[in-house]
């Protein structure tokens, strides 16, 4: 046990290296690239001594190795600063919106993995065959939909002619539906398309044959003896996939008005608040982070053969 | 050669996806000839008129019709596809030939950025980039091709890896040939179809990519016909006037679409052992 307690610090050490390796990167983005973002905040009308005073606010009148100490400083201490446009610290406004995109997020990853792997070893087990070309199909179209343009079509099915479900914002589960379909739909045909090829792979070897030789029950074979070891790349991409997924829950939320921090990230790029995107941008690599060692955890679980430390 | 172009004819998903390809290409090629309108001519006569005879796809907020936008909007997509994957080939390749034949101490820095990169995530990636570089058509191509340099170096990396261990290589090296050369004319040309297998298929990531920043306002700016862009102002129509959005994304899916099948369909063909995988 000592072996596994050992692995996971060195991996939650790691997740804590990444995370900081973003946010410096995200810092010296934010000052190096070309752009004034007191100026951008001041506004094309305001005078001299305004911009050297919101400068000043910033700290961006500081040489660049202070500003750095500092930053870092306030990072450790899990301070990201004050939001150029409420005024209010930013990690209180993330954490006001985070629920609202881990739910969403949760809902969606759910989602794509509940469908996606069970229809990617079904069309795998009848390789060939008109289901199998079928979920090809569908899988190539999901992965080819843009999100945003996926959103706007359910609403126009469901909220407009239909009136089934809310069109925008957070109130009651029903409201959920809509947006999480939107977001999984990629990750659905990704998934499907993981999980179909590792299942191929598996399907053509020895035990699975011997098993069938033996008399074991096709579904048993499939199901109990196959996808089992067809699973590890794929919950390997399940995690990669995250990243995607965060992406389109970017465009998901600014869809269906969803108060999450998606939506805080684009409003906060249109009103220059660069605190704001600074640590979001950060919030968003740690997530992903995150769930990445999550999904390596599970690793174990699922790969007996994988043993820690 | 020959070989391949017979088996790519033979797949169904590389001739379904050169034919919308093509269709694409055309469209961008033709959209003066296909359309009478100029897609920035506004109209206030035709505001939001739905499909008709005589604009086939409607007319949006500002009286222009659809199609005409959607037509000239096939080269700005094309283009912007076209420079995002090159800014990311041009960066990744190099990299990755790098990373792979040299391996050690500058393999290692390489991949630590890469994976420093790929810990933003694409999409983020991309509009954090275009948020700090302002937008505009520049920009987005370099933001969404930046983002794609991790792609192409990974990619490259380990086929070169691979590629470096084989006795003729190593033959090249005790004939004397220098370490240029041999990349250059051995390693690069063998690196080459999992290369175009991902910039196939980059082009449809890339589309979807530029298109989303569109659709948020972070992309090409109006009046340029720019497919995300369409439906990002159109949005605000779609309870009165829905095609406004529909046909715009449909553009955008079926250009995606026609990129992907073409991927598979070259990596089918080109590249048997990686068939199914991705």
């Amino acid at each position: 046990m000592s072996g596994f307690l050992g692995y996971l610090l060195q991996r939650i050490v790691g997740v804590m290296v990444t995370v900081l390796f973003v946010a410096i990167t995200i810092f010296l983005m934010v000052r190096v690239l070309p752009g004034d973002p007191a100026r951008v905040i001041a506004g094309v009308l305001a005078s001299e001594q305004d911009v050297e005073r919101i400068r000043a606010q910033l700290g961006l009148d500081q040489p660049l190795p202070v500003q750095a100490g500092i930053f870092l400083r306030d990072l450790v201490q899990g301070d990201l600063g004050v939001s150029a446009r409420t005024s209010s610290p930013v990690v209180e406004e993330i954490g006001a919106r985070l629920p609202a995109t881990l739910a969403l997020a949760a809902a969606g990853m759910l989602m794509a993995i509940a469908i996606g792997v069970p229809l990617g070893a079904w069309a795998a087990a009848r390789a060939g065959s008109l289901g199998d070309v079928l979920v090809s199909t569908l899988v190539l179209f999901g992965i080819s939909l843009p999100v945003y343009w996926l959103g706007l079509m359910l609403i126009i099915l469901f909220s407009i002619r239909l009136r089934w479900l809310p069109a925008a914002g957070a109130e009651g589960p029903l409201s959920l539906i809509l947006p999480a379909v939107t977001l999984a739909a990629f990750s659905v045909a990704f998934i499907a398309r993981i999980t179909r090829s590792s299942m191929l792979e598996v399907l053509r070897q020895d035990y699975v044959r011997t098993a069938h030789a033996k008399g074991v029950r096709r579904t048993t074979v499939e199901w109990r003896h196959a996808l089992r070891n067809a699973l590890p790349p794929v919950v390997t991409v399940i995690g990669l996939q995250f990243g995607e997924l965060l992406g389109g829950a970017i465009l998901t939320e600014t869809v269906f008005g969803w108060p999450g921090l998606g939506r805080l990230l684009v409003d906060s790029i249109f009103a220059r608040d660069y605190p704001m995107v600074q640590g979001l941008v950060i919030v968003f690599a740690a997530m992903f982070a995150i769930v990445n060692l999550l999904v390596d955890l599970t690793y174990e679980r699922i790969d007996p053969r994988v043993r820690y430390g | 050669m020959a070989d391949t172009l017979r088996r790519l004819r033979r797949n169904p998903s590389a001739v379904a996806g050169t034919m919308l390809v093509g269709a694409l290409v055309l469209a961008g090629i033709l959209a003066p000839l296909l359309t009478p309108y100029d897609p920035a001519q506004q109209s206030l006569m035709e505001v939001l008129k739905p499909p008709s005879l005589a604009h086939p796809l409607g007319t949006d907020q500002l009286g222009r019709d659809i199609l005409a936008r959607l037509l000239f909007g096939a080269r700005l997509t094309l283009f912007m596809g076209v420079f995002a994957v090159g800014v990311g080939m041009v960066i990744g390749v190099p990299l990755g030939v790098i990373s792979g034949y040299y391996r050690g101490y500058v393999d290692m820095a390489i991949q630590r950025v890469m994976d420093l990169m790929l810990s933003f995530t694409t999409f983020l990636l991309a509009l954090a980039l275009v948020s700090l570089l302002g937008v505009g058509l520049t920009n987005v191509i370099v933001a969404v091709g930046i983002s794609t340099i991790p792609r192409f170096a990974r990619l490259v990396r380990s086929s070169v890896l691979t590629i470096r261990e084989i006795a003729y290589v190593e033959a090249s090296h005790a004939m004397g040939a220098r370490d240029g050369r041999i990349l250059w004319r051995h390693v690069l040309p063998n690196a080459f179809a999992p290369v175009i297998i991902q910039a196939t298929l980059s082009m449809g990531a890339t589309i979807l990519t530029a298109a989303g920043l569109g659709f948020l306002g972070l992309g090409v700016q109006p009046p340029t016909p720019e497919w995300g862009a369409m439906l990002g102002e159109g949005r605000n129509y779609i309870f009165s006037s829905p095609y406004v959005t529909t046909f715009p994304g449909m553009a955008i899916f079926v250009a995606v679409l026609g990129f992907n099948l073409l991927g598979d369909g070259l990596r089918d063909a080109l590249d048997p052992q990686l068939r199914g995988a991705r």
